[in-house]
């Protein structure tokens, strides 16, 4: 566990200082951990776990937009596990319930336990339509084709940095309507 | 989007750099504050006899229990901002005003009385102080709010209490410069109950929008 750990503060350290290869490997490695932890709440709450990405990719989309509040100097997991938390707490009050979150659900996650499947994901797909023509073809073209920056760019004759602002653009509006749905 | 997808998306999105959370809640400050100002100068302005209340340490004790409240405030506030921050060890620094208010009201009562106590405790600007203080913190509020938005808060009500004081203290600064009440007893009555107010009022809006 403590190994783990470490791996990822480094990770992110080096994703800070620019490593978008290090970024993309701490994102998946924590994605089966936090899904674990949002099926655990779920089923805590009596909720049926098939919502489980939906809270994953909310906790994933906080922890890109936060990430300037983390502390190079601090451990990376707790950091990590406090948003988990927040968004878990939140999606469970959306649905109307009273809830009681475990801090061990994000603790104590046993390496093997993770499901590997990608369940469905319905809310972040939904709100993508809402957003503007612009931002959704750029994000579009980056997550499902996963064309790069710059392919994206001469595809859409856009500067690359108007991709850049798009992306990011996108990305920001897509969480905000999440939390505010 | 699958997770996989959107993982990717912000792996791409990783060369976006925002800015500090400190940075952020300084700059809002800093645009907020010509606002407070303006109102002080339109309606209120500096109390003419400034020079010579500049020679009463209760006069100078004033600014030092306004900023000793807005400069932890927004220490404790910026600390608050990062998702994991617990409040423990933290809140000791919010009572500083609170200690120099008690030294200070332990030495005018020391002191042979100017005035009955209750005149110093009522004053002549209670209402003024009650009114200035509250309004004078509204633009800096809404730039602390502004500023915290910027963070992840894990408790959104509390770190809009914060914002409250940070702008009743920076606000209080200006109103101790116009105010002729300079007892310490009048200080902790009227500015604690405007600043509370103002903290009422920054946990209300920052229960909705410091949520991220």
């Amino acid at each position: 566990m403590r190994g783990r750990e470490d791996e990822w503060t480094g990770l992110m350290r080096s994703a800070m200082a620019g490593d978008d290869a290090a970024y993309h490997r701490l994102l998946k490695a924590v994605t089966p951990v936090l899904r674990a932890a949002a099926r655990r709440g779920l089923a805590r709450a009596g909720q049926p776990p098939d919502q489980a990405e939906d809270i994953v990719q909310e906790i994933l989309l906080a922890v890109h937009l936060k990430r300037h509040t983390w502390d190079s100097e601090a451990p990376f997991a707790p950091w990590l596990f406090a948003i988990a938390r927040n968004k878990l707490i939140d999606a469970l009050r959306r649905r109307g319930r009273r809830v009681f979150v475990n801090i061990d659900d994000f603790a104590e996650t046993l390496p093997g336990e993770a499901p590997q499947e990608t369940a469905s994901a319905g809310e972040v797909a939904a709100q993508l339509g809402t957003l503007p023509q612009r931002q959704r073809d750029v994000l579009q073209s980056i997550a499902v084709e996963s064309a790069s920056i710059k392919d994206t760019a001469a595809k859409f004759s856009m500067s690359e940095g108007a991709v850049r602002v798009a992306l990011h653009r996108g990305l920001a509006a897509l969480t905000a309507k999440l939390r505010d749905h | 989007m699958d997770t996989d997808q959107l993982i990717r998306s912000l792996a791409a999105d990783n060369a976006h750099r925002a800015p500090r959370v400190g940075a952020m809640l300084t700059m809002a400050l800093l645009v907020a504050a010509p606002l407070s100002i303006l109102i002080f100068a339109t309606f209120l302005g500096v109390r003419p006899d400034v020079m010579t209340a500049m020679r009463n340490p209760f006069f100078d004790m004033k600014f030092a229990v306004t900023l000793s409240l807005a400069i932890p405030a927004i220490i404790v506030s910026l600390h608050l901002s990062r998702p994991e921050a617990l409040m423990r060890g933290w809140g000791w620094l919010l009572l500083l005003p609170v200690g120099l208010l008690a030294v200070a009201i332990g030495s005018e009562a020391m002191m042979a009385p100017a005035m009955p106590m209750t005149m110093r405790l009522v004053g002549k600007n209670s209402r003024v102080c009650l009114i200035a203080i509250p309004v004078m913190s509204l633009p800096l509020l809404a730039g602390a709010l502004f500023g915290l938005r910027h963070g992840a808060p894990a408790h959104p009500a509390l770190a809009g209490a914060l914002a409250g004081l940070v702008s009743a203290g920076l606000a209080a600064t200006l109103y101790a410069s116009h105010c002729t009440d300079d007892s310490p007893l009048f200080v902790a009555t009227w500015y604690t109950l405007a600043a509370a107010l103002v903290a009422a009022v920054g946990a209300l809006v920052g229960s909705k929008v410091l949520r991220y």
